[in-house]
């Protein structure tokens, strides 16, 4: 077994940490500095070609523009590799996490499903089941979800990517069954808040994002989970011998990917006021997987950043809408996309290093 | 008592274990299906299903090599939704010899399967991630193409599409054929020849494989390109069947063609299986889709959900199985 000598066993920053003398070469080298000048240029690209794009106005007290538009429109993606990233830093990977997102979807769209009367002259909406109890149910079903991965990956000790194909599979079907295929609408104000609704005149979305973010950064930080997942993510057996708890360690990870990927579902449902069980969150998966691997984790596991892969799905949504303004076909996109996805892995592989630095 | 338990672990521990159990399967299912429909058992249901899932063959033949190896192909759905839409392209709009199109899509999804080999084998990426972006690429290409679906109405593809092969009383489709030839071919090359024995050798462990000094760079290419092949020649069938080319063609047969082969009993770790294997997986998943139909009643997501559960089941065996051995 080949070992990776070189990495650290410390947690790695996850925000930009202060070096002690920070000079253009060391920014350069920080982890960081290579997503966030993708970001920056094609940024760039959009202030140059897209009139007005950094414009930010205030109106009925929300902000709106191009780039509230763009993170908004990112919030449930940046959920979904926040969940990824910590599967992928164990060396797992989660293939269905579009089929928890219909799920989820599909289960709060139907539970809710409201209608609006007229109560004395004052329209009221209804919903079917007390919203709370929708919303939870359906983050249940996502947990629960996350558990039969876990417990299939820890478990049985089946490969993570065969592990989630069975789920990824049988997931989406699932919640075709449920809906028996037809698009679920919800008529229920309250809902809507959590896709489209605005607190503080920045996007309700935003906020769940940053919370969940929030919550798992300190977790990382301040525990010694960070740790542990590293270890884990760097040699599964040397941390089990180190007495790490490596199996719950691995089922909390696909527990919590698949609850970020229900409550991504949830947030996807809510903005488009409809569930729709064959198409919601399709290819979400390989969304996420190509944002966590644009922040600069490791598919071999044990390095990972969690503001990396913000960032990356941030570029991911930024390249989506500079290819739509831009009037190019956006079937590009899957191009683009792909080319990008070569590229990162080329960047990163220690192969074309050497031969890099071979000729150079 | 105990012998009994004992000829049932020596039977369990056999090689072809877990493709006996597909094959029990398969008839129970087909018997299930006679007694519950009559006429479901006819030669020519039978028969249909091979013509139905003949693309679902060759790409499961060829991903059952790459298993065999050790790696995953994702890309392949995606390189025969190119093929097609390449191969409409060309006789519509460019007006090729269909003969010189086939063999112009065949060596696409060569090169575009050695591509991913070498990029996997000389950069030591995964190949899960490699032939995701592959399959990105595929589709956006076929975009790239046309965003609309392309008739096909050359001659010489109407004409296949519907001759009606004789056999047995029955009749098979020209590309039910092919599939079945080059079912034949690959299993004789995989059990009769170096290359062969290279692929179970490097999906048992690469590093014996290496120290033995068998050439896994270069047989890992073949591996890819194969099965890009494979996924080229599925197209050419499929738009034999469809006859058009589209950009949304085959959505998800790479996870189809995946199950295909767990379902056949090939160990998703590599080195462990048959290819033929692959045609008894098949055959499982197209009766399952024949039961749905013949029901009626039963709408097409449960196919997902019964495919999803014979995943799990077929997982956890292995799984079981091969803890066994290496205690």
């Amino acid at each position: 077994m080949t070992l990776p000598q070189s990495r650290p066993l410390t947690p790695e920053p996850v925000a930009a940490t202060p070096a002690p003398r920070p000079t253009a070469v060391a920014l350069l080298r920080h982890e960081l500095a290579k997503p966030l000048l993708a970001l920056a240029a094609l940024l760039v690209l959009d202030f140059i070609f897209v009139p007005g794009f950094f414009t930010l106005q205030v109106r009925d007290g929300h902000l709106y523009g191009p780039l509230i538009d763009i993170v908004n429109r990112a919030a449930p993606l940046m959920l979904a590799a926040l969940g990824m990233t910590l599967v992928i830093a164990t060396r797992g990977i989660d293939i269905s996490v579009g089929a928890v997102v219909a799920l989820s979807g599909t289960m709060a769209a139907m539970l809710i499903g409201g209608t609006m009367v007229i109560h004395n002259g004052v329209p009221e909406y209804v919903a079917k089941t007390p919203m709370a109890l929708a919303l939870a149910a359906a983050l249940g079903a996502a947990v629960l979800c996350g558990a039969w991965n876990g417990l299939l990956v820890a478990g049985l000790k089946l490969q993570p990517i065969v592990a989630t194909l069975i789920l990824m599979v049988a997931g989406r079907g699932l919640a075709q069954l449920l809906t028996d295929g037809q698009i679920v609408t919800v008529y229920y104000q309250p809902f809507f808040f959590l896709g489209s609704g605005y607190l503080l005149g920045i996007p309700f979305a935003l906020w769940v994002v940053a919370a969940v973010l929030l919550v798992v950064a300190l977790l990382l930080k301040k525990t010694a989970l960070g740790l542990f997942i590293q270890a884990v993510g760097i040699n599964p057996v040397a941390a089990r011998l180190a007495g790490v708890r490596t199996a719950a360690l691995i089922f909390f990870v696909y527990v919590f990917c698949s609850a970020c990927a229900g409550l991504a579902g949830l947030m996807i449902a809510s903005n488009i006021k409809s569930a729709d069980a064959n198409n919601a969150g399709l290819l979400l998966e390989l969304d996420a997987i190509l944002a966590v691997t644009l922040g600069g984790t490791s598919l071999a596991g044990g390095k990972f950043s969690l503001a990396g892969s913000m960032i990356g799905a941030l570029i991911i949504q930024t390249l989506t809408y500079t290819i739509y303004s831009l009037g190019v076909p956006p079937e590009v996109n899957m191009v683009v996309k792909s080319i990008v996805v070569f590229a990162v892995c080329l960047s990163q592989s220690a192969g074309f290093k050497k031969m890099w630095k071979g000729r150079a | 008592m105990s012998s009994v338990l004992t000829q049932a672990r020596g039977l369990s521990g056999a090689p072809y274990f877990t493709s006996v159990v597909t094959v029990i399967l398969l008839a129970v299912l087909l018997a299930a299906g006679g007694a519950a429909y009559p006429g479901f058992l006819s030669l020519q249901v039978m028969l249909n299903l091979l013509i139905d899932n003949a693309f679902l063959l060759v790409i499961a033949v060829g991903m059952g090599i790459v298993i065999l190896s050790g790696g995953i192909d994702l890309s392949v759905g995606s390189v025969l939704a190119l093929t097609t839409m390449v191969a409409a392209w060309l006789l519509n709009t460019a007006h090729w010899p269909p003969a010189l199109v086939i063999a112009t899509v065949l060596v696409m999804g060569l090169a575009f399967g050695a591509a991913q080999g070498a990029l996997i084998h000389f950069f030591q990426l995964q190949p899960f991630i490699v032939t995701l972006a592959g399959m990105f690429l595929a589709r956006g290409l076929c975009y790239l193409i046309s965003i609309e679906s392309i008739t096909i109405d050359n001659p010489l593809f109407v004409a296949v599409s519907q001759v009606q092969v004789p056999v047995l009383g029955g009749f098979l489709s020209v590309g039910a054929l092919i599939a079945l030839l080059l079912l034949g071919v690959t299993i004789w090359v995989s059990r009769r020849t170096a290359f062969g024995r290279a692929v179970y050798a490097i999906g048992g462990n690469e590093q014996s494989a290496l120290m033995m000094g068998l050439p896994v760079g270069r047989t890992r290419i073949l591996v890819y390109a194969f099965s890009g092949f494979c996924a080229a020649l599925g197209g050419v069938l499929f738009a034999f069947y469809m006859l058009s080319g589209y950009g949304q063609h085959a959505q998800g047969t790479e996870l189809d063609a995946i199950a295909a082969v767990v379902i056949g009993g090939t160990l998703l770790s590599g080195g462990y299986g048959y290819v033929a294997g692959a045609l008894s997986g098949v055959l499982v998943l197209g009766t399952i889709q024949t039961l749905i139909a013949f029901d009626g009643t039963l709408s097409s997501w449960w196919t997902k959900i019964v495919i999803g559960a014979l995943l799990f089941l077929f997982c956890v065996v292995q799984r079981l199985l091969s803890a066994r051995v290496k205690t």
